[in-house]
């Protein structure tokens, strides 16, 4: 039988039986939209709308209207670009490496930070396209037959990597999303009232009936697909990270980056999961489904992934004295003290001291302190990045050629673009699309839910009936 | 997915645990189950039904190796047989420096290949049909149970009243 630890609080909060899913969840796919969301939605078009001019104007104009210059040669569009692509990792860490790991509380949140994953890593492969400066000749960077005299791609190259390891990972975590969307498609299209709904959501549901032979094979897939999933998202940000550990820039230069890189990722992804979460259960009223303990669980990774990045900078500046290069300790000894030392110490104190007051169990488990400190820990990623490019870039070898670098409207401009994307895609996914994974809700629903409701234990009745009832696997769950 | 045809009797259930135990005592007392349909997966259903153990992970193995050859293949030709180019005083052909695309190709085709073969296997595919065709509920919070009477040699009232005995709340006839 189902048997719930008694220490630890119920996953699904409201005694919900499983048509009290599907309704509870399909509710605002099926509705018209709210004058809330009409005004989100028309705040993040405008958004939108002008991120684009700024985009269209840098494309026409080139890159000369950014703040770049002949020393700091990489800035805003890099730091932006890894940003998001930090982001983008929590989603498939959620759904990936905490399936592997048999963490359920990951079912009320997976599909929404999926979806994140996916636009998050739009809005980073929109900067690397941005950064080209002539986006039109985006194809060279892929191995094409070419009229250069059969010059290839360099695949020594992590730039190269990376444009394999981003394309990659934005297409299996799409097909990862898709596969788990089938079958509360197949729900949504089977409650339709009208026939547009029903043919849209027909079409992409694929037929799905939930056969056992399905649901068998379904459940194969997820399970390799998670296994794939795993080493893809550590390799992602390892090979974003390589593009600078593989350059002889002091700062840039060190094999800490791999780890690094990859914990600040899960670090800032599990904020950015933070901030729409909190929003999205209280809009939608899903408090039942993301409840404290949910939002306490991700406080906890917070802590940890912040903590090891903490540990991180402080080996990174030990190592840089403790090696005796002096260009490399000068490199350090300049964010701290430097001109750019506001950004070295925003960094520290929203990296590495903020989270650290998770670990009071009241202060995580407030949902304003929750939300307060997740945006705290998106901005102190965000200068992360900075002072890794811009401070490392900025005073090379020669004193000659240091300067500093200011953003321009166009920079600034450019950022706010990828925020208008994210958004308008992100409302587009909460309205049209189930933010809760109703199936795998569901199926732990029932070991984990406070009360369950009578129907759900009537299987006891059923028991006393027959004889000699056979042992399912399940049953020893 | 083959067009059904034929007379089915569908038990219709209410509880995840009622139906994954009812299987065994159906088939026990011989009716022969066409396939159980549900809102979620029941571990240890397909084990109840009799249904094989899926291959899909052979044919996900298979698309690997193809990626992973495909990929070592591509940057051996490129690099080091169609335009040999020397990078940081490494041998034209250096493996360890494919070893990263090598990864993520290999998973490219195995994901991809998977999902497809997914989809190819269970027969679905955009426009297949629009709706589960014995019961719409079973997509919803219902769990349901269809049986071929052409492939039961058990009379109707019998099937019925086995899949009532097993907890059935109801029982509907669907012809095709």
């Amino acid at each position: 039988m189902h048997v719930t630890s008694p220490v630890r609080e119920p996953l699904i909060q409201g005694g919900k039986t499983y048509a009290d899913v599907t309704e509870d969840i399909c509710r605002q796919v099926e509705g018209a939209p709210t004058k809330e969301w009409k005004i989100a939605f028309g705040i993040s078009l405008l958004v939108l709308a002008y991120g684009s001019a700024c985009l269209a104007w840098t494309w026409w104009e080139g890159l000369g209207v950014w703040g770049l210059n002949k020393t700091v040669g990489w800035a805003w569009d890099i730091t932006n670009f890894v940003w998001w692509v930090g982001i983008g990792h929590a989603g498939t860490l959620i759904s990936a490496i905490l399936l592997l790991f048999r963490q359920k509380w990951r079912t009320s949140i997976n599909r929404a930070a999926e979806a994140m994953t996916i636009f998050a890593v739009l809005c980073a492969a929109s900067f690397i396209l941005m950064h080209m400066g002539r986006p039109w000749m985006a194809y060279w960077a892929l191995p094409l037959p070419n009229a250069f005299g059969s010059l290839w791609v360099n695949f020594n190259s992590p730039l190269v990597w990376d444009v394999f390891a981003i394309s990659t990972y934005f297409s299996v975590s799409l097909v990862f999303w898709y596969i788990g969307l089938i079958p509360d498609l197949a729900t949504i299209r089977d409650r339709a009232t009208s026939k547009v709904s029903r043919f849209m959501y027909g079409t992409f549901a694929m037929g799905w009936d939930g056969s056992a032979k399905t649901w068998s094979r379904y459940e194969y897939i997820s399970l390799i697909l998670a296994g794939l999933s795993t080493p893809l998202v550590l390799s992602v940000h390892t090979i974003v990270s390589m593009d600078f550990a593989t350059s002889v820039i002091p700062g840039w230069h060190t094999t800490i980056f791999p780890p690094y890189f990859v914990a600040g990722a899960i670090f800032s992804g599990f904020a950015m999961v933070q901030n729409l979460m909190l929003i999205t259960r209280v809009v939608y009223r899903l408090e039942d489904y993301i409840t404290l303990e949910h939002i306490e669980t991700m406080n906890k990774v917070i802590t940890l992934t912040g903590s090891v990045v903490g540990v991180a900078y402080i080996t990174e500046f030990f190592i840089a004295w403790y090696s005796g290069v002096e260009y490399e300790y000068y490199a350090f000894f300049n964010r701290m003290t430097g001109p750019y030392w506001w950004a070295y110490w925003a960094m520290m104190t929203c990296n590495v001291i903020s989270p650290q007051l998770f670990w009071s169990r009241k202060l995580r488990r407030s949902i304003t302190f929750t939300f307060f400190i997740s945006v705290v820990v998106n901005i102190g990623m965000w200068f992360e990045r900075f002072v890794i490019i811009v401070t490392s870039l900025h005073r090379d070898y020669l004193p000659s050629s240091w300067a500093m670098f200011s953003p321009t409207r166009y920079d600034i401009g450019d950022y706010i673009f990828s925020f208008g994307l994210f958004f308008t895609l992100f409302l587009l996914f909460s309205k049209y699309l189930p933010v809760i994974n109703m199936a795998e809700v569901k199926a732990v629903i029932r070991s984990t839910s406070a009360n369950p409701p009578a129907k759900i234990a009537g299987v006891a009745k059923v028991r006393q009936r027959g004889t000699a009832e056979p042992v399912f696997n399940k049953d020893k769950e | 997915m083959a067009e059904l045809s034929g007379k089915f009797l569908v038990g219709v259930y209410d509880d995840d645990d009622t139906v994954l135990h009812a299987v065994p005592r159906l088939r026990k007392a011989g009716v022969k189950i066409k396939e159980v349909y549900s809102p979620f997966p029941i571990h240890g259903m397909d084990e109840a039904l009799g249904h094989p153990r899926t291959r899909i992970g052979i044919a996900a193995f298979m698309f690997g190796v193809t990626g992973c050859i495909c990929a070592l293949v591509l940057m051996i030709w490129t690099m080091g047989i169609d335009w040999p180019m020397i990078v940081g005083g490494k041998d034209p052909i250096s493996i360890p420096n494919y070893i990263p695309i090598t990864f993520e190709l290999t998973v490219l085709f195995t994901a991809f290949g998977m999902v497809t073969t997914f989809f190819i296997s269970n027969g679905l595919g955009p426009g297949t049909h629009f709706h589960p065709r014995f019961d719409v509920r079973s997509t919803d919070n219902k769990f349901v149970m269809a049986i071929d009477l052409g492939r039961n040699s058990m009379s109707e009232e019998e099937i019925s009243r086995a899949l009532r005995d097993s907890g059935a709340e109801e029982v509907n006839l669907k012809q095709f």
